[in-house]
C-alpha cells in the first residue's frame, strides 16, 4: 500500500466530513431542551458518533495523508464543541429564566409571626433627654420616689407652713407627721446629688413623682419629671438660659423660640418659667380676633417648666459655700413634653397601658 | 386677682396701650396674665330714659306694664317709646337703661322692636344682670333722678372695661391689691404711681374701742376704729359694686363691700364687728383647749391651741385673718360698728386656715404677706366710706395696740445682682430699680435681721444670724437696702438680685452654654435598664408605666398568704382609692390589670412589661423620718436616720403574657404562649445583665405550683417565672393559661461581672456526639444539663438538648432526653477516641449523680 489515496477512505473525505459536521450543527441547534442536547451530544460528539468513527479511520492512513485528515477532522470537531457549547448556554439561560418564574411567590404576604414590642414613650424620652445632658456633660442622678419630707421640702426652702407646701398635694406616707412622703417633684435628687458629690455638680434626674391630682386629660397623680442641676463657679442665670435654649432645641428643633419670665419658686432665687412659642399658631392666638389656639389655650405661649438659680438657702442647707459657688436648676413636666412634642392629645393614654398608644413609638422616640 | 383695667388707671396713667399690651408688660415682671375678659365693648345704644307713663296690663299670668319712656331727642323718633316690662320696682319719673331696637347687650344679645303681650315694645328697660353690671336681676335698673336723660349708659357707668386676670405668685402677696399690680404697671412702664394707701390720717391719741395684744408672736399690730349711726339700708354705689364684681366678688352689703372694697385696692383685709355685739376688751391670742367658734359659714369649729383668735370677754369672736365668728357679725340691722385691721402670723394663719380647710380672700393674703403700715390707713379710709355712703358718724380715735419691729437691712455689693444675672448692671440701674420696688437705700455695709413682730410672711424669710452670715455676699461698693414694708418677701441678697433683674426684663439676659466637666456617661446598672427594656420590647414585650399602689384585694387575688414579706406594705395617709391604699410590693397588680384592660379592648394576644420601684419596709425601721435643720450641713449621721425610716426601693422587672405569643397566621398555626416563654423573659433580662440564672423548680403564688420556676443568680433568688395559678387567673378574670415573671433587677445590677474576657477562637474542625438518656421523669432537666457539662469538661464547645421522649420504649415514669455535644480543641483536631472519651465522661458524671443511663445501651 504505497500509494494509498485517502480520498479512497470513504469518512474521510471531504465531503463525507463536512456533511458530518453540517448534520451536528443542524441536530444541535434543532434541540429543544437540555435533555434533547444531550441526545444530540451522545449522537454526533460522544464516543460513538460518526466524527469519532470517522477519527479511528486515520490511522489507516498512509502517514503522508494523515496530518490533512486529522486537521479536517479536528476542524470540524471544533465546530461541532462550539455549537454544543452555544446551544448549551442558551438552553440553560432558557431554563434557568423558566425555572426562576416558575418559582416566584408572593412577597407581600404577611409574614408577622413574631410581633415586636415597645418601650413606654415616657421611658424612652426620659432616655433621650438623658442623652442631650450626658452630651453636655452631665451625669443622671436618682434618687427613692418615697422619700423623706426633709428631701422633699424642707432642704429645698419650703418650710412647714410655706404656701408651696400645700400647693402640692402631697401624698403623705403612714400618717401625716411621719416625716415620709411620695415625692412631689424630682427636686429632692438635687439635694442628694448635692450631699453625695459636691461640686461641680452637674446632674440630669428624670423620674416618677407623685401628686394627690385625679387623673384626667390633663392631670395624673403619677407623673414624670426631669431636674437639671448645675452648681459650680461662677455660673450665672445666662447659663441657665443658654442650657435651656439649647435643651429646647434638642427637643423641638432649631426654629424654637423661648422665653424666660419671672415666677417663683422656693428652691431657686431669682426663679423664672421657660415658655416656648406655640409651635401650632406661633403665638398668634393670643392677638385679639385671631382664631383660637387649643395647643397654647390662646396664651401664645407654653409653659415648659420652672427653673432659676438654686436658692444659696439649699446650698447651705447641702453644705456647699454660696459665697464660693453658685447653681442654677429646672424641672420640666415629661408627659407635658410628650403632649407638645408628639401631640398626644390625654394623659389617660399615657397612664393606661393600651398597646394601640405605646406600640407606635418603637425603641426610642 | 382679677384688675379692671378702669381701676389700675386711677392710680397710674398708662398710655394709650391695649389691655394685651399691659398684660404682657405684667407677664415681664412676673405677674402672669390668665386671662382677659372685655365688658362691655360689644354693648349699643343703651340709653338713659325717663319713664312717663305705667299702664299695668291684667290678664296675664305675671304682671306686665306698658311704659312710655322718653329718652331725649337725640335718639330718632322724638317720641316717647312704647315699651313692656315685667319688673314692677319702678315708679313714673324714674330714670332708667333702656336698649333701644337696634341695641346690643353684653353678649351680643340684640334687642328689636317687637309685638309683645298685645303691644308694641320699641326696646327693653334692662337690669344690672342684662346690662352685665351685678348679678342683681330681681328688677330693673333704677338710676339716681339726676342722671341726663338720653345719655349713653355704657359711658355714663363706665361699662367699658377690660379685667386682666393675673396669676400671683405666694411670695408677692402685695400684688393681691390694685395698689401692688399698679405699683407694677407703673414701673414697668415708667410712669408716676399714686399710691392710694397715701392717705392723711389724723393723728389720733384717743382709743377707741378696747383691745390688746396677747401673744405677740400672733399679731404685731391691731387697730380698731368705730362709727355710730350707720344707716343699714345704704345701698352701694354702682361703682363700687360693678369693681367689686369685676374683681370676682360679690356685692353683699354696703358695710362689707366696703371692706372687701377696700381689701381689694389695698389688700388689707377689714373685719366689721357690730358694736352692740361685743362684749368687753377685745383681746388677740391663741386658742385654749376645748374652745369653740361658730364661724360667718354656720360651721361649729374646735379650735386648736395653735389657733389665732380675737376674742372678748365672751370668748373667741374671729379667727384671725381667716374667717369671722357669726355671733359678733354685722347684721342687716347694724348701725354702730367697729372695723378690725390688722397685722397677723403668716404661717399662724396658713396653720389655721389649713387646719380648718377654710380659705378665705382674707387668709389667702396674710399667708402671702400683707404691709404692716396699712391696718391704720385702711380702716381710716373703711370710717371714711362708712360715712359717706352710709350716713355714720366717725367716733374719735383709734385703738391701736402693736409691738415694735425694726425692718431687716440686707447688704449686698452693686455688683452682685450683675453676678447673679451673668450681665453688668451699673450702680445707678441697681440703686433705681431698687428704689423703684420701694427699697431704701443707703451706702456702705450696714445689715441687720429683722427684730420684733411676727412671720411676716409664709414664705421663708429671716432666719438666725449664723444663716444669715452665710447667705452675705461681700464685695466692693457695698450699699445696704431696707425693703418697704409691703415686701417682706424680700430678706436675702438674692431677693434684691431678682427685683433688679426682672425688672432690668429677663428677655436681655444673654444665652451662654456653660462647659460642664466632662461626666462619666450612663451608670452600668442605667445602662442595663435600658438594654433590659430593649430585649423585651425586641422579643415582643409592650411597656406599661401602671400606677405603683395595690390594695388588700390584690395580695388576696395573688394568693399571697398571711405573714408573706409582701403583705408587709407601706400605707398612704391619704390614698387616692381606700381600695389601693398601699405602695406595691409586686409588679405583678398593675401589669395584670392593664393586661385585662387590652383584652377587653380586644387584643387576645397580649404581652408586657414594666420595669419600676417595689417598696419594702425594713424590718425593724422607724416610724418617722425626722426633719433636720436647713441652716447646714447635715451630719452623715443625720441623714442615715432618714435613710433608716425609708422603705427599700428594689427595682424590679416583670412580664405578663397571655395568648398567642407566635400568631397564628396563613403559614399555619401560631404558638399559645406558655410558662417557657416567661422563663425565657428571664434569661433575656439574666442575659443583659451577663449573668447565668439558675433554675428550679418551685411552689411561689401566684404562680400554678407545678409550672413555676425559682431564678437564681448564684445562690441568691432573684425571682420567679411561669404560669400562673388558675385561681388568680380567675380572680383577675385574665386569659386562660396567663403567665408572668418578675425579678429584682437591683439584685441582678448587684452581680453583674465586669467587662467579658473575649474567648480564643480555635480554627480546628468541630466534633459532634449525640447522646440520649434516659432519666426519672422528675430529674430537672437543668441538673443532666450541669451533669453532662461538668463531665464533659474543656473541650466541649456546646451542648443542645434536640428531644424529650417519654413513652413504652424508656419505660414508664422515665424520660429520654437526647443531646448533640459539640467538641472543640483550641490547639488541634480532636480523634474520635478523644471526644468519645470526653462525651463517656459527661455520660458516666450523669449517671453517678442522677441514675442517667444511655438510651440502648
Amino acid at each position: 500500500m504505497s500509494d494509498y489515496d485517502p480520498v479512497e477512505v470513504t469518512p474521510l473525505h471531504a465531503d463525507e466530513v463536512a456533511r458530518m459536521e453540517a448534520d451536528a450543527v443542524a441536530a444541535i441547534k434543532a434541540a429543544k431542551d437540555l435533555d434533547e442536547l444531550k441526545q444530540v451530544r451522545l449522537a454526533h460528539a460522544g464516543d460513538r458518533s460518526p466524527i469519532a468513527l470517522a477519527n479511528r479511520e486515520i490511522g489507516a492512513l498512509p502517514p503522508a495523508a494523515r496530518a490533512e485528515a486529522g486537521r479536517r477532522i479536528g476542524g470540524a470537531r471544533k465546530a461541532i464543541n462550539e455549537a454544543l457549547a452555544a446551544r448549551q448556554a442558551e438552553l440553560e439561560a432558557e431554563r434557568d429564566a423558566r425555572v426562576l418564574v416558575e418559582e416566584a411567590v408572593d412577597v407581600t404576604l404577611p409574614w408577622d409571626r413574631r410581633p415586636v414590642g415597645a418601650r413606654h414613650p415616657l421611658t424612652t424620652l426620659m432616655e433621650r433627654i438623658a442623652d442631650a445632658f450626658v452630651a453636655m456633660g452631665y451625669e443622671v442622678a436618682e434618687g427613692p420616689e418615697l422619700e423623706g419630707e426633709w428631701y422633699n421640702f424642707d432642704a429645698l426652702n419650703i418650710a412647714t407652713d410655706h404656701p408651696a407646701r400645700s400647693d402640692h398635694d402631697t401624698f403623705f406616707v403612714e400618717s401625716v407627721d411621719s416625716g415620709k412622703v411620695l415625692r412631689t417633684q424630682t427636686s429632692p435628687v438635687q439635694v442628694r446629688a448635692m450631699l453625695s458629690r459636691g461640686v461641680p455638680c452637674y446632674v440630669i434626674s428624670p423620674g416618677k413623682t407623685f401628686r394627690t391630682d385625679e387623673l384626667d386629660a390633663t392631670h395624673t397623680p403619677v407623673f414624670h419629671q426631669v431636674e437639671g442641676l448645675a452648681v459650680d463657679e461662677g455660673l450665672t442665670m445666662a447659663h441657665l438660659k443658654g442650657t435651656l435654649d439649647r435643651f429646647a432645641q434638642v427637643m423641638f428643633g432649631e426654629g424654637i423660640t423661648t422665653r424666660f419670665r419671672p415666677n417663683y419658686f422656693p428652691f431657686t432665687e431669682p426663679s423664672a418659667e421657660m415658655d416656648l412659642k406655640c409651635f401650632v399658631c406661633r403665638g398668634a392666638s393670643a392677638i385679639p380676633g385671631n382664631p383660637p389656639c387649643r395647643t397654647c389655650k390662646s396664651e401664645g405661649w407654653i409653659e415648659w417648666g420652672g427653673c432659676g438659680m438654686v436658692n444659696p438657702r439649699v446650698l447651705v442647707a447641702c453644705g456647699i459655700d454660696p459665697s464660693k459657688y453658685s447653681g442654677f436648676a429646672f424641672g420640666m413636666g415629661i408627659e407635658r413634653t410628650l403632649m407638645f412634642r408628639h401631640n398626644a392629645e390625654d394623659m389617660r393614654d399615657m397612664v393606661e397601658g393600651d398597646i394601640r398608644f405605646t406600640l407606635p413609638f418603637g425603641m426610642e422616640i | 386677682m382679677k384688675v379692671p383695667l378702669s381701676w389700675l388707671r386711677e392710680y397710674v396713667d398708662l398710655p394709650a396701650a391695649t389691655a394685651h399690651e399691659i398684660a404682657d408688660r405684667l407677664t415681664a415682671a412676673g405677674l402672669k396674665l390668665e386671662g382677659i375678659t372685655s365688658h362691655g365693648h360689644d354693648v349699643k345704644n343703651v340709653v338713659v330714659g325717663e319713664v312717663l307713663s305705667i299702664e299695668e296690663l291684667t290678664g296675664f299670668k305675671k304682671p306686665i306694664r306698658h311704659c312710655m319712656v322718653e329718652v331725649g331727642p337725640q335718639h330718632q323718633g322724638a317720641e316717647p317709646r312704647s315699651i313692656i316690662c315685667g319688673a314692677t320696682n319702678f315708679a313714673v319719673g324714674d330714670r332708667v337703661a333702656v336698649v333701644l331696637p337696634g341695641g346690643v347687650l353684653p353678649g351680643g344679645f340684640e334687642v328689636g322692636a317687637r309685638k309683645t303681650y298685645g303691644r308694641m315694645s320699641e326696646g327693653m328697660i334692662c337690669s344690672e344682670r342684662e346690662l352685665g353690671i351685678t348679678d342683681e336681676h330681681a328688677g330693673i335698673m333704677v338710676l339716681p333722678p339726676d342722671t341726663p336723660i338720653g345719655a349713653d349708659v355704657v359711658e355714663l357707668l363706665g361699662l367699658r372695661d377690660d379685667v386682666l386676670e393675673l396669676e400671683i405668685t405666694p411670695d408677692i402677696g402685695y400684688a393681691l391689691s390694685i395698689r401692688g399690680v399698679a405699683r407694677e404697671v407703673a414701673t414697668a412702664y415708667g410712669v408716676p404711681f399714686r399710691d392710694p394707701a397715701d392717705v392723711a390720717v389724723p393723728d389720733d391719741t384717743e382709743p377707741a374701742y378696747p383691745a390688746s395684744i396677747a401673744d405677740p408672736t400672733a399679731c404685731d399690730r391691731f387697730v380698731l376704729r368705730e362709727v355710730r349711726g350707720f344707716d343699714p339700708a345704704a345701698k352701694s354705689p354702682m361703682w363700687m359694686r360693678l369693681r367689686l364684681t369685676r374683681a370676682g366678688m360679690r356685692p353683699v352689703s354696703l358695710a362689707v363691700d366696703i371692706t372687701n372694697y377696700l381689701m381689694l385696692e389695698l389688700g388689707q383685709p377689714l373685719h366689721a364687728f357690730d358694736r352692740h355685739r361685743l362684749t368687753g376688751e377685745i383681746v388677740v391670742r391663741r386658742a385654749r383647749q376645748g374652745e369653740t367658734l361658730e364661724t360667718l359659714d354656720h360651721v361649729v369649729r374646735e379650735l386648736h391651741p395653735e389657733d389665732i383668735l380675737i376674742t372678748d370677754q365672751s370668748g373667741p369672736i374671729s379667727l384671725a385673718g381667716t374667717m369671722g365668728g357669726l355671733a359678733t357679725e354685722i347684721h342687716d340691722g347694724s348701725t354702730d360698728i367697729v372695723i378690725e385691721a390688722a397685722h397677723f402670723s403668716a404661717s399662724g394663719t396658713a396653720r389655721m386656715s389649713r387646719k380648718h380647710g377654710l380659705v378665705s380672700e382674707a387668709s389667702k393674703r396674710f399667708e402671702r404677706g400683707v404691709d404692716r403700715e396699712l391696718p391704720l390707713v385702711a380702716s381710716w379710709r373703711a370710717v371714711q366710706l362708712l360715712a359717706e355712703l352710709g350716713g355714720a358718724q366717725v367716733v374719735p380715735g383709734v385703738t391701736h395696740a402693736q409691738v415694735d419691729v425694726e425692718p431687716v437691712r440686707i447688704a449686698i455689693p452693686t455688683s452682685h445682682p450683675g453676678d447673679v444675672a451673668g450681665i453688668p448692671y451699673s450702680r445707678e440701674t441697681v440703686v433705681r430699680r431698687l428704689e423703684q420696688v420701694g427699697c431704701t437705700v443707703v451706702e456702705g455695709a450696714s445689715p441687720a435681721p429683722r427684730r420684733g413682730g411676727v412671720d411676716p410672711t409664709g414664705v421663708v424669710s429671716g432666719g438666725d444670724p449664723e444663716l444669715v452670715a452665710k447667705l452675705a455676699v461681700t464685695g466692693d461698693d457695698m450699699i445696704t437696702v431696707t425693703p418697704p414694708s409691703w415686701r417682706p418677701d424680700l430678706t436675702d441678697p438674692n431677693d434684691l438680685a431678682e427685683e433688679v433683674i426682672r425688672l432690668e426684663g429677663y428677655d436681655k439676659l444673654p444665652s451662654i452654654l456653660p462647659k460642664a466637666p466632662a461626666g462619666a456617661g450612663l451608670t452600668e446598672g442605667q445602662r442595663l435598664r435600658r438594654r433590659v427594656g430593649r430585649a423585651l420590647a425586641a422579643a415582643g414585650y409592650v411597656e406599661v408605666l401602671s400606677y405603683p399602689f395595690m390594695g388588700e384585694r390584690d395580695l388576696d387575688n395573688l394568693l399571697v398568704p398571711a405573714g408573706d414579706a409582701r403583705r408587709a406594705a407601706t400605707r398612704l395617709a391619704n390614698p387616692l382609692s381606700e381600695d389601693e391604699p398601699y405602695m406595691r410590693t409586686t409588679l405583678l397588680p398593675g401589669l395584670l390589670k392593664t393586661l385585662v384592660r387590652n383584652v377587653g379592648r380586644g387584643f387576645a394576644d397580649v404581652a408586657l412589661f414594666e420595669t419600676g420601684a417595689v417598696y419594702r419596709p425594713r424590718e425593724g425601721a422607724p416610724d418617722r423620718a425626722p426633719v433636720l435643720a436647713v441652716d447646714r450641713r447635715p451630719t452623715d449621721e443625720e441623714l442615715g436616720t432618714i435613710a433608716a425610716a425609708l422603705p427599700d426601693q428594689p427595682l424590679r422587672v416583670a412580664v405578663v403574657l397571655a395568648g398567642e405569643i407566635e400568631p397564628s397566621g396563613w403559614w399555619g398555626k401560631g404558638r399559645a404562649a406558655t410558662w417557657a416563654d416567661a422563663v425565657e423573659a428571664a434569661r433575656t433580662v439574666a442575659r443583659e445583665a451577663r449573668v447565668e440564672l439558675n433554675i428550679s423548680a418551685d411552689q411561689h403564688e401566684p404562680w400554678h405550683p407545678g409550672r413555676c420556676a425559682a431564678l437564681y443568680v448564684g445562690d441568691t433568688l432573684v425571682g420567679h417565672a411561669g404560669e400562673l395559678h388558675p385561681r388568680v387567673i380567675e380572680a383577675y378574670g385574665l386569659p386562660r393559661r396567663t403567665c408572668a415573671m418578675e425579678l429584682e433587677l437591683s439584685r441582678l445590677e448587684a452581680r453583674m461581672p465586669g467587662p467579658v474576657q473575649a474567648p480564643p477562637v480555635s480554627s480546628y474542625p468541630v466534633a459532634t456526639q449525640d447522646v440520649a438518656l434516659v432519666v426519672p421523669d422528675f430529674t430537672p432537666v437543668a441538673d443532666v444539663e450541669a451533669a453532662l457539662r461538668d463531665g464533659a469538661g474543656e473541650l466541649l464547645e456546646s451542648l443542645r438538648l434536640f428531644d424529650v421522649y417519654t413513652g413504652a420504649q424508656v419505660g414508664e415514669g422515665n424520660k429520654s432526653l437526647a443531646y448533640t455535644l459539640r467538641f472543640r480543641a483550641p490547639d488541634r483536631t480532636l480523634t474520635v477516641e478523644e471526644t468519645t472519651a470526653a462525651r463517656d465522661a459527661a455520660v458516666a458524671v450523669a449517671a453517678d449523680r442522677l441514675g442517667a443511663q444511655l438510651r440502648g445501651a
